[in-house]
């Protein structure tokens, strides 16, 4: 089982994300994690979808989510030639003597401190999977009371848009109205 | 260019737009939320056949496509009608057929309230559905419409529902007939790739041991006419699913019947033994392969689907090829007509000899009983009797396979069932649907007496509403298939599948009471005097009781899970292939 990162285009429209979780779901993949949200067209909605399975129910998975009528286009990003981030918000226990400590691993992953109270400290990171791993290790020992993740966002490297080329509109004619008896 | 008309409410632009796709038929019934669009229907040039039960007007709709081509479209309220239409939706999805059902739903302010007879019909038939809709936007319809008709019948086909809301109904709103839709993710593909033609005009020119396995796309495709060329192009043997029963002429020498389950030995063994596996709309089904693993161990396969989700699911595919059947056939006939002109044709003669030995020594047949009439013996005569120009419906199990048997199809669109989903109390609705879709012609609904009763509430309709149609009961007075395996696999312990039917209900009497005729038949010299009489009989729905025994079984048979190799074609007597194989 490897882990792959798909990009899925649909059209923003009530109920996709209970169609796309649905599939998953019916046809016996786990998502393990999914982000969505509008992107450059606003009647486009992206999705990152990151999925743990071997290569070949990955190609029937894309294949059952393309059959819905609503997915637009389904890329898999590759990890050597695409950037993924993910968003976390922690919070540790940090009494006087040990807030500089926090501080300290604060600064050296160049996270942010969103909040401060007397004996707690809240903390956001962004990164990759790897980088935010490392991160909360190291939080570990502090106590971790509360933790919440974005889910990843990913996108490709260099110049092109999967966007630009699969959004151009093509129209389907409809037969004229059958003259009503 | 469009067409828009004046101020009117949303249920005539329902109605109004259901004309305009080109509906002739409704099978539906009224409610509370879909009540406004009944009114402008009265004045519509549609007909609508109002039901018993919403299932049959899913199964109706279902029998028009299927016999028809067509869209069958069905229409309920919300919440109970709408969920009643499940099962039907469900079939469609599993079996490709062409359907629209339009369902009420509560007023929009009141959706997710848990109002009176809400239900969220298109969260329920996501799964089951190819596309579905709720609108609450009167302006809507006519687009939404014009949609769910071309993404029911174009590509794969299959369901699609459109849940208006009651307030879209009663609110005003002008008429807009689209001239063209947007759909950006749905671009079916019907052109077949050169180059995978030319990779599998390559494979069949050199395979030694090639088979046509022909599944229901090939008639939804309508490409019958094509399949023959090219069978009688390359001589290359033809198995037809129970989805395809009728794509290719039964009585073809071509032809080596069902495979699968219960397929005859030669069509079982023309895929096992094969080195080459044409597949032409068919999803290689449980209920054709078998155990997977060791299903034709020895054959490439060919798989030409317009699903490309189909291709490569179960069995790997070497060569896939995403189209229409029908284009797919067109392009393979040209390439290998241009082969055979230059003197290239592929070798199949040790192959086509096998197989016709083996068609010869293990045919299609059964034992007739000591005593009580025999349901194999009941299906072929009306098969004969009846001809390949009726259309055939069925329920599902015994009697189903029978059918699939003994009655010798030759055309497309002469035999509907339930393959996928296998729903029993499919046969007498969809019979009515046919019925209504082609009236001209006669058509029986094979039915067992354990799915009559599940549906038989639409002879009320038939007779109604003039749709003389014929139902033949197999009556065995048991859930037959399933004692089958009970028999074979439970040590003969019968539990639950006795339905006394033969004391409860009259069935002759409860078809007089529904306005039918009723006759019955228990012994064989009555047999093709009883058929002719009901074939006789063409103004109102006749109802045949066929009092069979109850212990005929579905031979030959593969059991569920094992190996295609493991075929029986009669208790514990397995072909023996060795002494003249290849």
């Amino acid at each position: 089982m490897t882990t792959h990162t798909l990009s899925v285009l649909v059209e923003n429209k009530p109920g996709v994300l209970a169609r796309i979780a649905g599939l998953f779901s019916r046809r016996g993949f786990n998502i393990d994690s999914l982000a969505v949200g509008p992107t450059e067209h606003p009647e486009v909605s992206r999705m990152t979808i990151v999925v743990n399975v071997d290569s070949s129910p990955l190609e029937q998975v894309t294949k059952q989510l393309n059959k819905l009528v609503e997915v637009i286009k389904i890329v898999e990003l590759d990890p050597t030639t695409s950037v993924t981030r993910e968003l976390v918000m922690v919070k540790v226990g940090a009494s006087v003597e040990t807030r500089g400590s926090v501080l300290e691993i604060v600064q050296l992953f160049r996270a942010k401190v969103i909040d401060i109270a007397p004996d707690a400290i809240t903390m956001q990171i962004t990164g990759n999977a790897g980088k935010i791993a490392d991160f909360l290790t190291m939080m570990e020992p502090f106590g971790v009371r509360e933790l919440v993740q974005s889910g990843q966002v990913a996108i490709g490297r260099g110049s092109r848009s999967i966007s630009e080329r699969s959004l151009r509109p093509v129209a389907v004619p409809v037969p004229p109205a059958h003259a009503a008896g | 260019m469009s067409e828009t008309s004046g101020a009117i409410t949303g249920a005539q632009s329902l109605i109004k737009a259901l004309e305009a796709a080109g509906t002739e038929t409704i099978f539906g019934i009224p409610g509370g939320a879909i009540l406004p669009a009944y009114d402008p229907l009265m004045d519509s040039s549609i007909r609508h056949i109002l039901v018993r039960h919403e299932q049959g007007a899913g199964h109706a709709a279902q029998g028009y496509a299927a016999a028809t081509g067509r869209v069958g479209v069905c229409m309920a309220t919300s919440g109970p009608g709408a969920t009643n239409l499940v099962t039907p939706i469900a079939d469609a999805h599993m079996d490709s057929v062409p359907m629209v059902a339009v369902t009420g739903q509560v007023g929009a302010a009141m959706i997710g309230t848990d109002a009176f007879q809400e239900a969220d019909i298109r969260g329920i038939t996501m799964p089951i559905t190819k596309h579905n809709f709720l609108v609450t936007d009167p302006a809507d319809i006519p687009r939404t419409i014009a949609e769910a008709f071309h993404i029911a019948s174009t590509g794969r086909p299959g369901p699609v529902l459109v849940d208006v809301a009651k307030s879209a109904l009663q609110a005003m709103t002008t008429f807009d007939w689209p001239s063209e839709i947007h759909l950006p993710g749905y671009r079916p593909v019907t052109r077949p790739h050169s180059k995978q033609i030319r990779e599998a005009t390559r494979l069949l020119l050199e395979a030694r041991k090639p088979v046509l396995y022909v599944g229901g796309g090939t008639i939804r495709a309508g490409a019958s006419k094509e399949l023959l060329a090219l069978a009688e192009l390359t001589g290359i043997p033809v198995v037809t699913t129970l989805m395809a029963l009728g794509a290719f002429p039964d009585s073809h020498p071509q032809h080596l019947g069902m495979p699968g389950m219960h397929g005859t030995v030669a069509a079982v063994a023309g895929l096992q033994k094969s080195d080459l596996i044409l597949s032409l709309g068919a999803r290689f089904d449980d209920r054709v392969t078998g155990n997977l693993d060791s299903f034709a161990p020895g054959a490439k396969v060919i798989h030409a689907d317009i699903d490309p989700a189909e291709i490569g699911k179960n069995r790997h595919a070497d060569v896939p090829i995403v189209g229409d059947v029908r284009e797919v056939l067109l392009d393979l006939y040209a390439a290998l007509k241009t082969e055979a002109d230059a003197g290239h044709t592929g070798d199949y003669e040790g192959w086509v000899a096998f197989l016709s030995g083996v068609k010869a020594t293990y045919p299609l047949g059964y034992d007739k009983p000591a005593t009580g009439l025999s349901p194999q013996y009941v299906i072929e005569r009306l098969g004969a009797i009846a001809g390949p120009d009726s259309i055939y419906t069925s329920g599902v199990g015994q009697h189903q396979m029978w059918a699939a048997h003994y009655v010798k199809y030759e055309k497309p669109r002469t035999w509907l069932n339930s393959g996928g989903l296998g729903t029993m109390g499919y046969a007498v609705p969809a019979a009515m649907g046919a019925k209504v879709g082609m009236p001209d012609t006669t058509v029986w609904a094979i039915d067992g007496d354990g799915c009559f009763q599940m549906t038989n509430q639409e002879l009320a309709t038939c007779a109604i509403n003039d749709i003389p149609i014929k139902v033949a009961i197999i009556n065995n007075e048991s859930l037959g298939m399933v004692r089958q395996w009970q028999t074979l696999f439970y040590n003969e312990r019968y539990s639950n599948t006795d339905l006394h039917s033969k004391r409860i209900p009259d069935f002759v009497k409860l078809a007089d009471a529904y306005g039918c005729v009723g006759l019955a038949c228990e012994s064989a010299e009555d047999v093709d005097a009883t058929i002719t009489k009901a074939m006789e009989i063409n103004d109102v729905p006749v109802v045949v009781d066929f009092r069979v025994h109850r212990d005929a079984m579905v031979w030959p048979m593969v059991a569920a899970g094992t190996s295609n190799d493991e075929i029986k074609y009669a208790r514990d007597l397995a072909p023996d292939f060795e002494e003249n194989d290849l």
